[in-house]
């Protein structure tokens, strides 16, 4: 058997599992949900926080698109992918988080402050070819602010159709489903947010690539 | 050569592109769009390593922790949607004021006649009162909220109303049970004012989530047309008003509406 095979075959017994525990659940066997919370729970976790840009929102948004899950649940009854559609009402609730968050800090007028995860998370810890000289952590540090000061500029449609399509693979019609739009219209929140994303990013990335190849002639 | 533009590039790099073997082939052939393909991929492949924090490895049963003790023993099957808390909760609170207005009523008939029928006016009149207050700041904020949206840049093909549509929709529901117990009451000026709410709502409401600024602006203009807001505003504050007038215990008095009616 190939591995995309096995992959197709472990996803395909996931999608079954999952239904079983939907219908269990609706049947009143609420341990069922916790067997669906567990095991979708990092990847809705993983959205939020690419979504939110914040521990704090995203947990908050994982915890509330599994209350959502529940309540609703009898609407799901006729669909396959319950892991799919956790993941377009927890897209939902982190954009209306999103707008609420902008509004709170416009009222505040103060720069809020993100949680940062620490250097343990920085993007030059994840290089393994070269040792951090003192350059190439500034310059880390200033690609990482610059990467996550062009995502929040993004609007929310924009920010949630690059998150959905390019770090979670979502296929656009569900995607346009998140949008309330149209699949040509999620199509071009793609295009845009990446167009703004490159604008705002390649003098940086271009920067990064030059200090780079300097250490490496050293 | 043609080159392939920028939207071809950025949607063949994303796997959304419709002619994915024509621009496959285009850029094996022209180093130019290659180039500029590989600035696109270097961009996005810096993004990729912005890190996601590890939540742990017992992250699940946590959340599950904190939302068992929020679920209910069992949920709603999909015709008990339409009975949700969210769409019942302005008819909930509507009804429990009706029977405590009934209640009142019994109760208060063994009192003398005049000051039972005034008491119990009273009551009905605070159902309104309250409630219908607080719909309306709703709405009126999620109007005022529309009525500011506007494109970011001037380039800006699209703007996304999603959030107020959605609110739209709850409003909705709140606004036709509303409008019904203010038609029953015999509040005809606050039924008419609900009536125009309700149409500014339905339009928000099916309008889609990303809107052209052209449809925006004709969202707003017939907001404005309407002079919805500031209805809304006039009738918020009479009810501010009836609120404080119904609070102490003298006679109420139901001139207000009926001048209201008149209108």
């Amino acid at each position: 058997m190939t591995r995309m095979q096995q992959s197709v075959d472990s996803t395909q017994a996931i999608a079954e599992s999952d239904a079983v525990a939907v219908e269990r659940t609706l049947a009143g066997d609420r341990d069922a949900y916790r067997v669906l919370v567990e095991r979708h729970s990092h990847s809705v976790f993983r959205l939020a926080y690419r979504m939110t840009g914040n521990r704090h929102d995203a947990e908050e948004v994982v915890q509330e698109a599994f209350l959502r899950g529940y309540q609703k649940l009898g609407q799901f009854a006729a669909r396959a992918n319950f892991g799919t559609w956790v993941y377009r009402i927890a897209a939902n609730y982190a954009i209306d988080r999103m707008r609420q968050r902008q509004k709170e800090d416009a009222r505040r007028d103060t720069p809020r402050i993100e949680d940062r995860d620490g250097m343990e998370n920085d993007p030059v810890n994840r290089v393994q070819d070269e040792a951090p000289t003192p350059e190439r952590l500034t310059q880390s540090l200033e690609l990482r602010k610059q990467m996550e000061q062009a995502l929040a500029a993004l609007s929310e449609a924009e920010r949630t159709a690059f998150v959905m399509r390019h770090w979670e693979g979502c296929g656009i019609e569900e995607i346009a489903g998140v949008l309330k739009s149209s699949s040509s219209a999620a199509k071009n929140t793609v295009f845009r947010a990446v167009q703004k994303l490159r604008y705002a990013l390649q003098p940086f990335v271009e920067t990064k690539t030059q200090v780079r190849a300097m250490g490496t002639e050293s | 050569m043609m080159h392939m533009k920028e939207e071809e590039l950025i949607a063949y790099r994303e796997g959304v592109a419709e002619q994915r073997a024509v621009i496959a082939d285009h850029l094996a052939a022209c180093e130019e769009c290659r180039a500029e393909m590989a600035r696109i991929e270097a961009v996005l492949a810096a993004l990729d390593t912005l890190p996601v924090p590890d939540p742990g490895a017992d992250y699940g049963r946590h959340v599950w922790k904190e939302i068992a003790p929020r679920l209910a023993e069992k949920p709603d099957r999909w015709w008990q949607v339409w009975f949700a808390p969210r769409r019942l909760a302005a008819a909930g609170g509507i009804v429990a004021l009706i029977v405590a207005a009934f209640l009142a009523g019994r109760i208060s008939k063994r009192g003398n006649a005049p000051d039972n029928v005034a008491n119990q006016e009273q009551v009905r009149e605070r159902v309104l009162v309250v409630a219908v207050g607080e719909h309306l700041g709703h709405s009126e904020r999620m109007l005022i909220e529309l009525s500011n949206e506007a494109p970011e840049n001037p380039k800006q093909k699209e703007v996304d109303i999603s959030a107020e549509q959605r609110r739209a929709e709850d409003l909705l529901q709140e606004n036709r049970l509303y409008r019904q117990t203010a038609l029953r009451e015999g509040d005809a000026g606050l039924a008419n004012v609900l009536d125009e709410l309700e149409r500014v709502l339905l339009d928000v409401a099916h309008s889609p989530g990303e809107v052209t600024p052209v449809q925006l602006e004709a969202i707003q203009k017939k907001i404005e047309a309407r002079g919805i807001l500031f209805k809304v505003r006039v009738v918020n504050k009479e009810l501010q008003q009836r609120q404080e007038a119904t609070k102490p215990a003298p006679p109420q008095n139901d001139s207000a509406k009926r001048e209201r009616n008149k209108v």
